[in-house]
């Protein structure tokens, strides 16, 4: 048993499946040296520089390198320094690394991860490196989307998204790098695809992803002072998503609450709200109902971005408001 | 190359003479595509390599069965050069069932990967990365296995090829970056859209490059460039970038009749162009021009008959869309 932080934890899960498995080798920029969020410190040392490849501030050229290298049979990941990223090599993203398998029959398998930082956490960053991006890859058929929320998570899943046979985005808060949590001894391994039921509880069911995950907790903490008992069902995966998880908590409680970072004018949360809608109607108790940042491009100023971050306090006023019904 | 095609006799006639054959396969193979196309047989768009046949098959004569290649939309002469059973090309194209990808990809993705042909993508310039890919692989596995990576001229205004070019520079993959230049880009002379003199050849020395250009039309001259270049990055000596001159015969589609180009300029290309090239060298040569004859009567024949058994083939079950997204073999995203 080891104290770990998020960001170790990734370097955990990385040094791990490199020792499991040679094909496994990274690429992105800086990351010999450990990378901007040090997530890759001390692995090219340990595993030699043909095992961790730095490269140029190319992203197109990052995210390619590691479609080929999939399809010539290696296991690679690369690290999008930040998710906001993804814009300038999304092409390669999705109409590439998505589809290829399907477009050509089966013929190719592409076993790759693409990581880095992601969201917004209130940290200062702005528009351009503070998104919340989950939702972009999950209009694609074709991408797993993973986005650990603890350091246990953070190991155990990211070492799942390497061992898969398929593309694997997985986003790291960058406000939970710092974050602690003991991680057991021995190798980790948590399967995609498998919701994880944070708390138990009969009156309302939040459902979070990364970050929100823990507001949900301090919500139903404080709910349970004001005779609630709030459910909390961490997604872990947006695809494989594990919406029978959602359905079966809908199912006990009968209200459902989504909590999601990015902006709520089209987040992974409205595709959760419209199965439970869909499938659970006859469940309902209460409209469902997001809590999500704001629709603006993300400010920089503290007083702004209180303004249209999540929290735990919206997720509780949510609540609040549903207990009515 | 295809099993229709090499099967009988051609005893007395040398490698020359196969790698005509397969030029003349691959031109009547376009040409037919192109005629069902406009008999409506074709569902979506196809673009020809009609004219550019000497690029593919003289590329693909100086590899390795285990060496990678990978191109473009317009890459049903790559496929086919590379080995690509061409009856389940034209099934994808015909969207029969027995399609080499299975009726999910269409003309624009034209993939044997059993043949080393590791794909066509229909983004421009989008696969110079990958094919940057296959050959960090192959610098990783030290398996000494050349890529190939043919990409049009008007690929080289995107981003994604200066990225691409950069980085096989700086790693010193094993790779030959193969431009086709066919002198349009779309619908577009390229040479109204570069500020230099060549598309491929002029960028060079930004990525420490040695500036090739070698005649696409000619078949030998281009076994020579891209046979030189592929015997350095064997020997780890790092990428090179050729720059082939070529004319596309027809237009950018087989939906596009060409009417933008200059009568003239059309004209003055015509005879360059391979195969006509390609069979007067061999007459000079000494070979026997009945013999020349008997094989493109046997081509024609072949290519036919092809047709006439794909457009039989029954339709794709539509219950096969649902295969193939994930390794699983499914497109399961939810439970």
């Amino acid at each position: 048993m080891a104290e770990l932080t998020f960001r170790n934890a990734v370097l955990a899960a990385l040094a791990q499946e490199m020792e499991r498995d040679e094909r496994v080798v990274l690429l992105g920029e800086d990351i010999a040296s450990g990378g901007v969020f040090k997530t890759t410190n001390g692995l090219v040392d340990r595993f030699g520089p043909d095992r961790v490849w730095d490269t140029p501030i190319s992203e197109q050229a990052i995210v390619g390198a590691a479609m080929g290298a999939a399809m010539a049979g290696l296991r690679p990941i690369a690290e999008i320094m930040f998710s906001d990223f993804y814009a300038v090599c999304w092409d390669q993203v999705v109409n590439e690394i998505a589809k290829t398998r399907y477009m050509t029959g089966g013929q190719v398998t592409l076993p790759l991860v693409l990581r880095g930082a992601n969201g917004f956490g209130s940290l200062g960053f702005g528009s351009q490196h503070g998104q919340s991006v989950e939702n972009w890859g999950m209009c694609v058929p074709g991408l797993k989307i993973v986005s650990p929320a603890t350091p246990v998570e953070m190991v155990g899943l990211l070492a799942a998204a390497i061992r898969d046979d398929d593309p694997v985005l997985v986003f790291e808060h960058k406000a939970l790098y710092g974050s602690k949590q003991e991680v057991s001894d021995g190798e980790q391994f948590i399967p995609l695809g498998e919701a994880r039921l944070v708390r138990s509880g009969d009156d309302v069911t939040l459902v979070g992803l990364s970050i929100t995950v823990g507001m949900c907790e301090r919500a139903a903490a404080t709910l349970d002072g004001a005779g609630i008992s709030a459910e909390v069902l961490d997604l872990r995966t947006l695809v494989p998503l594990d919406a029978q998880a959602v359905l079966q908590s809908v199912g006990k409680t009968g209200r459902l609450v989504v909590v999601e970072e990015n902006p709520g004018q089209l987040g992974w949360g409205a595709a959760i709200a419209a199965l439970v809608a869909e499938e659970a109607f006859d469940d309902l108790r209460a409209p469902v109902t997001r809590v999500s940042g704001g629709n603006v491009p993300w400010p920089v100023a503290r007083e702004l971005e209180a303004e249209v971050d999540v929290s735990p306090e919206r997720v509780v006023s949510a609540v609040q408001r549903l207990a009515k019904h | 190359m295809t099993q229709a095609t090499t099967s009988d006799s051609r005893p007395d006639l040398g490698v020359d003479t196969a790698l005509y054959e397969q030029m003349l396969f691959i031109r009547r193979f376009l040409e037919k595509v192109d005629v069902l196309y406009r008999q409506g047989q074709v569902h979506g768009p196809a673009h020809l390599g009609l004219g550019q046949e000497a690029i593919a098959v003289g590329a693909a004569s100086v590899l390795r069965p285990d060496d990678y290649s990978i191109g473009t939309y317009r890459g049903h002469a790559h496929a086919l050069a590379r080995g690509a059973p061409a009856e389940a090309v034209l099934a994808e194209l015909l969207g029969r069932e027995g399609g080499i990808c299975a009726g999910k990809g269409g003309s624009m993705h034209i993939t044997s990967v059993e043949h080393g042909y590791y794909g066509s993508y229909a983004i421009v310039g989008a696969h110079l990365p990958i094919a940057v890919g296959l050959a960090w692989a192959s610098r990783i596995k030290k398996t000494e296995q050349v890529t190939v990576c043919f990409f049009g001229d008007g690929a080289v205004n995107i981003g994604a090829f200066h990225e691409a070019v950069n980085l096989a520079a700086l790693w010193s993959l094993p790779i030959v970056f193969v431009c086709e230049n066919n002198q349009y880009m779309e619908y577009s002379p390229i040479s109204s859209m570069i500020p230099v003199d060549r598309p491929a050849a002029s960028r060079a020395s930004a990525y420490g490059l040695e500036a090739l250009v070698v005649d696409g039309n000619d078949i030998d001259a281009v076994r020579d460039m891209t046979g030189a270049a592929v015997v350095r990055a064997r020997r780890g000596e790092g990428p090179s970038l050729i720059e082939a001159d070529t004319y596309r015969l027809k237009g950018h589609s087989a939906a596009d009749a060409g009417a933008y180009r200059p009568a003239e300029e059309v004209e003055r290309w015509r005879p360059l162009e391979p195969l006509l090239r390609k069979r007067a060298a061999l007459l000079a040569a000494g070979n026997d021009e009945q013999d020349l004859i008997r094989l493109e009567a046997k081509v024609a024949i072949a290519v036919s008959g092809m047709a006439d058994r794909v457009l039989a083939a029954p339709k794709p079950d539509p219950s096969t869309v649902w295969t193939d997204v994930w390794a699983d073999g499914g497109s399961r995203w939810r439970n």
